[in-house]
């Protein structure tokens, strides 16, 4: 008797404890269910029905004729209309020398800003909010307060001109060849403080004894960054260039207010031309077809890249 | 992007629920309106509607999506239609209309326009986008036109200039101006207001009847002919009386400049006037208002309209009533007072109007009646949007430099032109 309820006392909990494990490990997948369910369909699901969209002659509204690779025609012979600049030719070379700009400058003020900031100085708790804090901007108050304060006739150029120095110019902002610059400008500005926070967490994961280490062994500063930090915060680096790559090929509200509603077509981004086309052009089909490109694009650059870091990190 | 169409989407679904959740309680007695006037002057006008429907006991639910242009309100329009809670009416331009109208969403409200005799008042040219095979789905609000120039009357005394009639006129004027060392032409050099301007030069270079052949009846041989190589080298001229920091300016920015005596010019469209009002200007004495030189008699409009759109019974009888208020007499007069613009049918008194509004009252009178009455191309009003659109991209860049003779503008305006049809 006694040793039956004991033996059953043992299966019981045994197929109790089994209960609860499998509860346990069914409970991540209940609660991520919902939210998986939600992007697969609203950023899967709509990234396909845009590839769809992107073979039809779908206009104002969407249409489900299939017109084949006509939108795909029509935007590959835009991409090498360079004078006068189709509108697609001056949104890809934007978008090159914008996102190039940016992410190569944030990156490199990103960590000065960090190494500077990690050299145990007083006041960092002061300094590192004022760096972060264009951040907590929307991209729409950055663009609009560069744009007053670069704009020759009230802006720096006049600012300059009223301290005495009148040979002094700069009409970036209203000159269309150079107004893509003035967006990187506003756009490094903004983000590079948030880098440098990224960084500046890389920074103080580096194992003090690894320094030390270095230091005896005689190594410079420089030769110890160059050589050993700067090659152990590689995933940082990983994670920076995919936020600030996502940001650039993204980026809209601040292009519109930095260069004033694109004078002359000359302030293009991929992102403007695929909003024109698809929601005040009427033009449905030839803005899915750029949303598509933009999409394969970005895959292009980040799947190897994304590939290659992480099977190292494998390995 | 992401943020943004993200913010875009959850602002539709937000609102499409929220309309979901209005329309199962609505009661018969309700207007619905869509529209982006949210500034001053504007919310001020369509207080005027909204005050006249209250005192018929119909209750006014504002539906206001900021953003001059109304690109941002369209985009909502299209997530309450698509999701089939469609507003009572929607404020909205030209060629849109046409899109909702072919795609069987618009409403019919040709037993009051019958009724009132709408088809006799309202001019010809704009009945194209309020009805539909003769059925009336839109209500005209306004008649802006965008032919007008704009003079600061100090400055215009003070370097002792007359009223320009001809295109050569206006640029001897210029000259005078910029020998007074004042900023001759004030320009915001964004596409849009650099294709109003043309809209006016071609006009002017060619004739009403040019601009006619050239942009409403998108006729090739008129597109690349040397009268619009002449419109676009008339534009270059423009282009050098502004003052170097143009480029991206506001429309608005470059009337204060007007306003302030800084500029003599503004070639605008008739809601810069709403910017001189603001100022406390009046016409006449503070200021002048022309048409565009060489274009008098002619009309070159756009128009603000109320589309209906198909609802249920129950709401019918709202809607009803709300294009009744808004083709009222009383309310056209006091709504394009505030406005700036002249009423959208011909029969209202311009008693309350002052000398500008007066002039184009009576100009879009005339011009209704011996065909000079032409739809904007850079306001959405000659063509489809993508053509529209192509044109604003030919001329800005010609305008900027990126195109650089008008024989290669005139090619690009008529391969653009193509390639969007």
């Amino acid at each position: 008797m006694a040793v039956t309820t004991v033996s059953g006392a043992v299966t019981d909990r045994g197929r109790r404890i089994t209960l609860r494990t499998r509860l346990q490990g069914l409970v991540p997948k209940l609660v991520l269910a919902p939210s998986f369910l939600l992007v697969l369909i609203f950023v899967y699901g709509f990234n396909l029905w845009t590839v769809f969209l992107s073979f039809t002659n779908s206009r104002a509204f969407t249409s489900t004729k299939l017109i084949g690779f006509a939108n795909y025609e029509k935007l590959w012979t835009w991409t090498f209309e360079s004078d006068p600049p189709s509108s697609w030719y001056t949104a890809i070379v934007n978008i090159g020398i914008f996102g190039g700009l940016y992410i190569v400058f944030c990156l490199a003020l990103g960590l000065t800003l960090a190494i500077l900031l990690d050299q145990k100085i007083r006041g960092e708790g002061i300094l590192r909010p004022i760096y972060l804090y264009p951040l907590a901007l929307s991209f729409i108050v950055t663009g609009t307060a560069w744009k007053l304060f670069l704009d020759p006739g009230i802006g720096l150029e006049k600012a300059v001109h009223d301290w005495g120095w009148t040979s002094f110019k700069f009409d970036w902002v209203v000159n269309p060849r150079m107004m893509i610059y003035c967006v990187a400008i506003a756009g490094i500005w903004q983000t590079s403080g948030f880098v440098m926070a990224m960084f500046l967490a890389g920074l103080r994961g580096v194992d003090g004894e690894i320094l030390k280490a270095a230091q005896i062994d005689g190594a410079s500063t420089y030769a110890t960054y160059r050589r050993i930090v700067i090659p152990i915060m590689r995933p940082v680096f990983l994670s920076a260039i995919i936020v600030l790559a996502h940001m650039a090929i993204k980026s809209y509200d601040l292009v519109l207010s930095v260069t004033g509603k694109n004078p002359g077509g000359a302030a293009e981004l991929p992102s403007t031309f695929m909003y024109s086309y698809t929601f005040t052009r009427n033009q449905m089909g030839v803005g899915s077809t750029s949303a598509v490109i933009m999409l394969m694009t970005i895959a292009a650059i980040m799947i190897p890249y994304l590939y290659s870091e992480l099977r190292e990190k494998r390995q | 992007m992401k943020p943004r169409s993200l913010l875009l989407t959850s602002a539709m679904a937000a609102s499409v629920l929220g309309f979901a959740t209005a329309a199962t309680a609505a009661d018969l007695k309700e207007v619905q309106m869509l529209h982006w006037w949210t500034s001053g002057g504007e919310a001020a006008a369509l207080n005027v509607l909204k005050q006249d429907l209250t005192k018929e006991g119909y209750t006014w639910k504002d539906v206001p999506v900021a953003g001059g242009g109304g690109a941002g309100a369209m985009t909502t329009l299209k997530a309450m239609v698509a999701a089939g809670n469609p507003p009572t009416a929607s404020q909205i331009l030209g060629y849109f209309a046409l899109d909702y109208a072919e795609a069987g969403k618009l409403g019919d409200i040709t037993a009051i326009a019958t009724k009132e005799g709408w088809d006799k008042l309202v001019p010809t040219a704009l009945q194209k986008f309020t009805t539909t095979n003769g059925k009336w789905d839109a209500v005209p609000v306004n008649i802006h036109s965008v032919n007008w120039i704009w003079l600061n009357k100090a400055v215009m005394e003070k370097i002792g200039g007359t009223e320009p009639k001809t295109f050569d006129d206006f640029v001897a004027l210029l000259d005078k101006a910029k020998a007074a060392n004042v900023i001759p032409l004030a320009l915001g050099g964004q596409p849009w207001q650099e294709a109003t301007m043309f809209d006016s030069v071609v006009a002017s270079t060619g004739g009403i009847d040019f601009y006619k052949k050239a942009f409403i009846d998108l006729d090739e041989s008129a597109l690349k002919s040397d009268t619009m190589k002449k419109a676009f080298d008339n534009l270059a001229k423009l282009r050098s009386y502004t003052d170097p920091n143009y480029a991206g300016r506001d429309w608005n920015l470059a009337t204060a400049m007007v306003i302030k005596g800084d500029a003599l010019v503004q070639v605008m469209g008739d809601w810069a006037k709403g910017e001189f009002r603001a100022a406390n200007k009046e016409a006449g004495k503070d200021f002048i208002c022309y048409r565009f030189p060489g274009t008098d008699g002619a009309v070159i409009y756009n128009s603000d309209m109320f589309a209906i759109f198909n609802v249920s019974a129950d709401r019918k009888a709202a809607q009803a009533a709300m294009a009744t208020a808004t083709m009222s007499k009383s309310f056209q007069s006091a709504f394009n007072v505030i406005k700036g613009s002249v009423p959208a049918r011909m029969d209202v008194p311009d008693t309350d109007f002052d000398m500008c509004g007066k002039k184009g009252i009576a100009d879009v009178k005339s011009a209704n009646s011996n065909g000079k009455f032409l739809g904007s191309l850079a306001q959405n009003y000659a063509q489809p949007p993508a053509v529209a659109a192509a044109y604003d991209d030919v001329v800005t860049k010609f305008f900027h430099g990126e195109i650089k003779t008008s024989d290669a503008a005139v090619t690009e305006l008529v391969k653009a032109i193509k390639s969007a049809k």
